[in-house]
């Protein structure tokens, strides 16, 4: 008898569920079935000829999709393309593989299978029976970003040797192609001399490899794109070394062409130099683009790679690929807490700053959900999964940061046009500087026109106009989520940093969204303690609210609750019982007036409690008023100074909300925001955000991102504050995963900051595409004599790319000020 | 003039008219993506240089899958951009990565890597 857990998506109803337990009950074999609609999982138990494999079929055939797990498996020995092939056949036809896809450049086998019907080990087992060998799924299972790092580290050596070989020979190049300079030489190998004409040749020939091999990127680059009829940085180089070398071996074979023998000059050096620093450039540039996106890395280095589960009584340790949802899974102190789940034995506190961005563990109990990658500090416990794999949360975040990493800011769709006409252009201007310095020119007018067409082809970098944008949005979309402030996309970045006003969702945003014990004021004569206990230990029959939160008060102070008797609740006045032999009264001044108790001078306060937004509460024992109890939604600790920093950085506060104008302006008054829109019902949220737009603001909308999102929708960035697991607010532009206003500060300066490095970067590549192109057609010659080197064009070149994403990287260390992490 | 002078002018004049029809007067015939039995429009898409094939055609309302092939290390093509659909994606060298999404307006979105040097066009028609 075998027994197996099946998680399954996709039920949508009672009727789904019935329809999968018959579908699974009718197979062959299948003793028992029962599907659980709420927890998406069947539990199935079933002998021979039943198999895991059937059930997850009989399931699939009634169009439902069973959990899947994934899998990354180094295999070694895998040599040949055919041997791809072999690898793929052996792991599809093991039972329960759904796919498998090899990639025989990183040797790194995906592997997508049900987890009910075969593990690691038999994916293992059944390459190794094919002579493969396998690496231990936990070290092995690279995360696709970690791939992506070791492909920028080869990449990187790769163009770094191409530029220790091209740097190499470029040195007796540069030196022979000067002789003239050169005392002894000078007079070994005079001009026209047949000593130099051999020298020269040999040059040549030495220039040759450099071209071809360090700079091999250059032509096939240049080939591939030509075969889409486009061109590109690659086609720019590699014409221009290649016009360099042509010339140079004219010069050096057909001196005769020329009008002087002095001026058949070839200049080699170009060729090679240019290859060795472009390539320089391009592998700092590898190596700075890596360190962009250094916060995703952060992130998927967050994961957990093993997983202690309950298994049929037993505690093992599996890869946390192999943990499905209903999984019971054990956290000892210290340890990460391995996926998403709910507390159900234990308590602890746990480390959430990775994800939340929040510094102060947080206390979890039972049925609290805990956040997969998260730090459990100080006890053990128990959770059961509830989401695994691609659904937790850290995967959440990782997507969201990727996607928008990926985005384009609007700013881009120029770049985008300007880009798709630039090398071309280039090419044609190129062209024609050729043409007019021939015709125009100065003799030797063969010399200058080509030095002006290798300078113009070198000089003009659209790698610094593409990189300008994506690289800093990167480093910025990365900061974000350092601080717990997940970006969407480029467009909410861009807009976010033109805001003017931001309009915040009074509860759950500026408060936090629950009532809490705020006073107790007993009468002279009564014990505030005494009465806290009665009016708390009455609540404990009564579910409200506010009930709860006079009994938190209370449990806060130490104080044992007893059980009340004859508990009643009087609807719109409060709630009558006794306590430990003692009548006691609890509610509003209605209450006392029906039981015709004298409030006294309790009044004055009451008032005075109610128009700070209080809910205050009488309390009345044996017949006489005792006190008062008052209870409100208190403000979160950081709400005023990120109010307030958000004031400095020019931006005017608004809160929103559906309390009477007295509370409103009373929280108002504390927080110091600007503006107080009171009484708004929450159907005409999305309406008061239009009307601040219609006055020409720019309105960022933070709410919770459920009853706030019609508005969020409407403002034009809206934050949704995130509770831990729940990330994919789909409503929102930007998430904030603590829950705090700092992570508003935080996103406003981030975008600010992002957008500044982006215009700057823009600002630069366009400035140095613009002055340099004219330069080096030669537009200052005859004006100032000037005219630029080739040699010079591919510095500049190299070191304008290099630039723009070292400024963009540059973002990697900005604070934002007033945040805390 | 001098007829070096003319020959250089015309076959330079003659060049960048090349340059121009070559670069910016091609027109591809857009290929068609294949439906697969899950009701899913597929393309194979090979990221080399640029994007073969680079016109896509699909209809509005199916399903997309468009599944990149990367055959080049050169960083530029490391991820691909569907800025109209919001969606990305990473692409190491050598492994198959699936984009899905669903057109639901018809016209031309392109796809571009993320500085914009490699372009494709995904055509959606009605």
């Amino acid at each position: 008898m075998q027994e197996i857990n099946l998680s399954i998506s996709g039920m949508t109803g009672i009727e789904s569920s019935q329809r999968i337990e018959h579908a699974i009950a009718v197979l062959d074999g299948v003793e028992h079935a029962s599907v659980n609609l709420s927890e998406g999982m069947a539990k199935v138990s079933f002998r021979k000829p039943a198999s895991a494999g059937r059930v997850i079929k009989a399931v699939r055939d009634e169009g439902f999709t069973t959990g899947n797990s994934k899998i990354r498996i180094s295999v070694k020995r895998m040599r040949c393309a055919s041997c791809v092939r072999t690898v793929e056949e052996t792991l599809l036809n093991t039972p329960g593989v759904k796919s498998a896809s090899i990639n025989l450049a990183t040797a790194i086998a995906n592997v997508e299978y049900s987890p009910e019907a075969v593990n690691f080990f038999g994916l293992k087992l059944a390459l190794e029976a094919n002579g493969y060998e396998v690496e231990m799924a936990t070290d092995s299972s690279k995360s696709g970003q970690d791939v992506q790092v070791s492909e920028q580290e080869i990449e990187y050596r790769t163009l770094m040797r191409k530029f220790w070989f091209a740097a190499i020979i470029s040195i007796p190049v540069m030196v022979f192609s000067y002789p003239d300079f050169i005392p002894g030489l000078r007079d070994w190998m005079p001009m026209g001399s047949m000593n130099r004409r051999v020298i020269w040749g040999l040059l040549g020939l030495l220039a040759l490899p450099v071209m071809l091999w360090s700079g091999s990127q250059f032509y096939s680059g240049m080939w591939s794109a030509l075969k889409h009829r486009t061109a590109n940085m690659h086609t720019l180089i590699a014409s221009g070394i290649t016009a360099a070398w042509l010339y140079s071996a004219v010069a050096v074979l057909f001196p005769q062409w020329f009008p002087e023998q002095a001026l058949a000059e070839a200049f080699w050096d170009v060729a090679t130099v240019v290859v060795a620093l472009v390539v320089l450039g391009m592998a700092l540039e590898v190596k700075a683009k890596g360190r962009t996106s250094e916060a995703i890395k952060k992130l998927i280095g967050l994961q957990a790679k093993t997983a202690r589960v309950n298994r049929n009584g037993t505690e093992i340790d599996i890869p946390v690929e192999e943990v499905v949802t209903g999984d019971m899974v054990i956290v000892r102190p210290g340890e990460k807490i391995p996926v998403d789940g709910v507390l159900i034995k234990g308590t602890s506190s746990v480390d959430e700053s990775m994800i939340t961005g929040e510094s102060m563990p947080v206390e979890k109990h039972e049925n609290d959900a805990v956040i997969g990658a998260t730090i459990n500090k100080t006890g053990s416990f128990t959770f059961r999964a509830t989401t695994v794999g691609k659904d937790s949360a850290l995967a959440n975040i990782i997507r969201m940061v990727q996607d928008a990493q990926g985005s384009k800011a609007p700013i881009q769709k120029i770049v985008d046009l300007v880009a798709a006409y630039f090398v071309p252009a280039v090419l044609i201007l190129g062209v024609l500087a050729f043409i007019v310095w021939y015709n125009i020119g100065p003799e030797p007018r063969v010399v200058y026109a080509t030095i002006v067409l290798v300078t113009t082809l070198i000089i003009a970098c659209p790698c610094a106009l593409g990189l300008a944008t994506p690289t800093s949005l990167t480093a910025g979309v990365g900061k974000g989520a350092e601080y717990g402030v997940l970006i969407r996309s480029g467009d909410a970045l861009q807009t976010a940093q033109k805001l003017t006003a931001v309009v915040l969702d009074k509860t759950g945003t500026i408060t936090k969204g629950a009532p809490e014990l705020t006073e107790t004021i007993p009468v002279s004569g009564f014990d505030e303690r005494e009465m806290l206990l009665l009016a708390a230990s009455l609540e404990k029959g009564s579910e409200h609210p506010l009930g709860e939160a006079i009994i938190g008060g209370a449990e806060n102070l130490g104080l044992v609750l007893v059980e009340a008797t004859n508990f009643s609740a009087i609807p719109g006045h409060g709630v009558s019982g006794n306590v430990s032999g003692r009548a006691v009264l609890l509610g509003n001044a209605k209450l006392l007036e029906s039981r015709g108790i004298d409030s006294g001078d309790l009044s004055g306060k009451w008032a005075e409690l109610a128009s700070d937004g209080k809910t205050p509460m009488f309390v009345a024992v044996d017949g006489v008023a005792a006190g008062l109890i008052a209870v409100a939604d208190t403000i979160k600790e950081d709400s005023i100074v990120a109010i307030n920093t958000l004031r400095d950085m020019g931006l005017s506060v608004i809160m929103l909300t559906g309390d009477n104008q007295r509370t409103a302006d009373a929280i108002a008054k504390q927080v110091n925001v600007n503006r107080v829109l009171a009484e708004v019902l929450p159907e005409d949220k999305a309406h008061a955000i239009n009307k601040l737009q219609l006055e020409g603001h720019v309105v960022a909308m933070v709410g919770d991102g459920i009853n706030d999102a019609p508005a969020l929708a409407q403002a034009d960035v809206g934050l949704a504050i995130g509770t831990g697991t729940d990330v994919a607010i789909e409503a929102s532009d930007i998430t904030l995963i603590s829950g705090s206003l700092s992570g508003v500060v935080a996103a406003i300066q981030i975008s600010r900051a992002t957008m500044r490095n982006v215009h700057q970067n823009l600002f630069g590549a366009f400035i140095y595409n613009t002055l340099g192109i004219p330069v080096a057609m030669g537009i200052l010659y005859p004006f100032f004599g000037l005219l630029l080197s080739p040699l010079i064009a591919a510095a500049a070149m190299a070191f304008s790319s290099v630039t723009v994403v070292s400024n963009a990287n540059r973002l990697r260390y900005f604070k934002p000020k007033g945040v805390t992490k | 003039m001098s007829p070096d002078r003319i020959f250089v002018t015309v076959t330079g004049l003659l060049l960048i008219a090349f340059i121009f029809w070559f670069f910016w007067m091609k027109k591809t015939k857009g290929s068609k993506a294949k439906t697969t039995v899950y009701g899913y429009q597929e393309a194979m898409i090979l990221v080399k240089g640029g994007y073969t094939p680079d016109v896509i055609l699909v209809r509005r309302g199916t399903p997309v899958r468009l599944s990149f092939l990367r055959e080049e290390t050169a960083a530029c093509s490391e991820m691909v951009l569907l800025p109209d659909f919001n969606k990305s994606a990473q692409l190491p060298t050598g492994e198959i990565v699936s984009v899905e999404f669903v057109p639901n307006e018809s016209g031309e979105f392109e796809f571009t890597c993320q500085m914009g040097m490699l372009r494709g066009k995904l055509v959606v028609e009605d």
